[in-house]
């Protein structure tokens, strides 16, 4: 009864300390607002880098040509020996029919003479489309796959694959440490502002201390302060993610420049990143003001 | 019985300053005593160990049975709930009316709220200011606002008042009135130790005096013993 007492009391002056020091409470709040939406965008661009290159990713393929004179029962055997291979993740067969038939519905020129073509003068190759577990390894599963028997060549944008693969090394890393170096800016932009506020307030701290205030009883209502300015801090950005990304979705038709580079798709990555956006502000908010007041219960 | 007890105490600040020098000192229950001397005779550092912002550098100094020196940091405010304690800047919170400065003391301990209020209005009673809870500190006076301070330190019914420079800030007259108040208190039972550097004021109330001069105790008088007209 007592500690619940003592905890709703320290819960009102929480409440109530934010409007009291209003002009303080103010700075604290667009501080963590600029500092959260800088974050916001941070996590949107760098999710959506992220799920470019994996859908890029997804998209490399080992194209095998099977020897013209390999029989239907061989390339099944042939597939089915492939898919045994530990980074290879599927196998589809498509046969040279299928692939003339594909051409011929995307060009009409090639289709006349597509069209004389019977089943034995087909001059394209039978294929297995080879699809990967791990791409960093694609170069060695080829070279494996085109050492079989009956193989005639193994294609996978060499050279392209690799560059894209480096080049996606460096975008991965450089996005781990910016989001780092991010989070690290906020807490310390945070705890600061939060520290200023509550700097002003040494005297009440001080006070406190003398009437005979536990340092628990004291931290508690600067704590939920706290609280409430991440709270209200993260409102904006929150709205901004909400608004703003539906908005841009909608205006790119869920695309950027070209179909290759596709955005997120709104729901439900914006609920997701304004969680974030909420629990950092309020974690952070915490977490300064409780940084903050110890410093001063050293007296 | 002696409330107070310094024994062999000895305050060396971190730069050097030695502030008191071995220290022996006797105060018993409900006994009202002035500390006196020049600035920098270790007045304040004496005051300050009783409540324990600061710690002596060696020897023991007991109230009411507590080992203050040895109270831990975050064990402090089990000392301070068990006395008051008067500054010369009076400590309020500016933002908090009056009713709500001497309630915070309560509130943190938590007592019920129709408990706290009858305490508080009993408390302002007793310092002459029950018509003015509702009154934020800079509308009052400044003997006023000293008057809530007592009234917040008294709230709790302390066994010891500790207070440092009250009247420092306030003019002759009003000086007399918070020495009043403060009189009444010590008729009630609680033990004062204040420190002043008001002489007059120590004249007039014909209290024990203890007398210190460069972190030395220079001299103790008895109740009623001590004029500065004597000694000067």
């Amino acid at each position: 009864m007592k500690m619940l007492r003592i905890i709703s009391r320290n819960i009102r002056d929480g409440f109530k300390s934010v409007g009291r020091n209003f002009s303080l409470s103010i700075a604290s709040i667009s501080c963590i607002t600029i500092t959260l939406l800088i974050v916001g965008i941070a996590v949107i661009v760098s999710y959506n880098v992220e799920n470019m290159t994996k859908l890029i990713k997804e998209d490399f393929t080992i194209v095998t040509f099977v020897n013209a004179d390999a029989t239907k029962e061989q390339i099944q055997e042939l597939k089915t020996n492939v898919e045994t291979f530990k980074n290879v993740d599927s196998v589809d067969h498509e046969t040279k029919t299928q692939i003339s038939n594909e051409i011929k519905e995307t060009s009409s020129e090639l289709s006349s003479i597509i069209d004389s073509w019977s089943e034995e003068t087909n001059p394209l190759y039978d294929t297995l489309l080879v699809k990967v577990k791990d791409t960093e390894k694609i170069s060695d599963t080829a070279a494996a796959i085109k050492n079989l028997d009956l193989v005639e060549d193994v294609r996978y944008g060499q050279g392209m694959v690799e560059n894209l693969l480096s080049v996606f090394k460096v975008l991965e890393k450089a996005m781990i440490i910016a989001m780092v170096a991010l989070v690290f800016v906020t807490l310390f932009l945070i705890t600061n502002t939060i520290k200023i506020t509550i700097f002003s307030r040494k005297r009440e701290i001080e006070i406190m201390r003398l009437v005979g205030a536990s340092n628990i009883s004291i931290k508690q209502p600067f704590v939920i302060e706290g609280f409430c300015l991440g709270f209200l801090g993260a409102l904006i950005p929150i709205a901004a993610t909400l608004y703003g990304y539906s908005a841009l979705y909608k205006h790119f038709n869920g695309q950027l420049f070209s179909p290759f580079i596709k955005l997120v798709p709104a729901e439900p990555f914006i609920y997701v990143v304004s969680l974030i956006l909420l629990g950092l502000g309020v974690v952070v908010g915490m977490f300064g003001s409780y940084r903050a007041v110890r410093k001063y219960l050293k007296i | 019985m002696e409330f107070i007890k310094f024994r062999n105490v000895e305050k060396t600040y971190k730069n050097g300053v030695n502030a008191v020098y071995n220290m022996n000192l006797d105060i018993k229950k409900g006994e009202f005593v002035f500390v006196i001397g020049a600035s920098g005779s270790g007045k304040s550092t004496l005051i300050k160990m009783l409540y324990r912002e600061e710690r002596p550098t060696s020897g023991e100094i007991y109230v009411g049975g507590i080992n203050v020196a040895k109270v831990k940091n975050n064990k402090v405010y089990k000392l301070r709930r068990k006395i008051g304690i008067v500054f010369q800047d009076f400590k309020l919170l500016p933002k908090l009316t009056v009713y709500e400065n001497v309630a915070f003391a309560l509130e943190i301990y938590g007592l019920p709220t129709n408990e706290i209020k009858r305490k508080v209005l009993k408390a302002l009673d007793l310092v002459g200011l029950k018509s003015r809870t509702k009154s934020y500190p800079e509308q009052l006076s400044g003997g006023e606002q000293q008057r809530v301070a007592i009234a917040r330190a008294i709230v709790n019914s302390p066994k010891l008042l500790i207070c440092d420079e009250p009247t420092g800030n306030l003019d002759p007259d009003t000086s007399l009135e918070v020495m009043k108040v403060i009189e009444k208190i010590n008729d009630l039972g609680t033990t004062i130790v204040m420190a002043t550097h008001d002489r007059e004021m120590v004249d007039k109330m014909k209290k024990r005096v203890i007398l210190l001069d460069n972190g030395k105790l220079l001299k103790d008088y008895e109740k009623g013993s001590y004029s500065h007209y004597e000694n000067a």
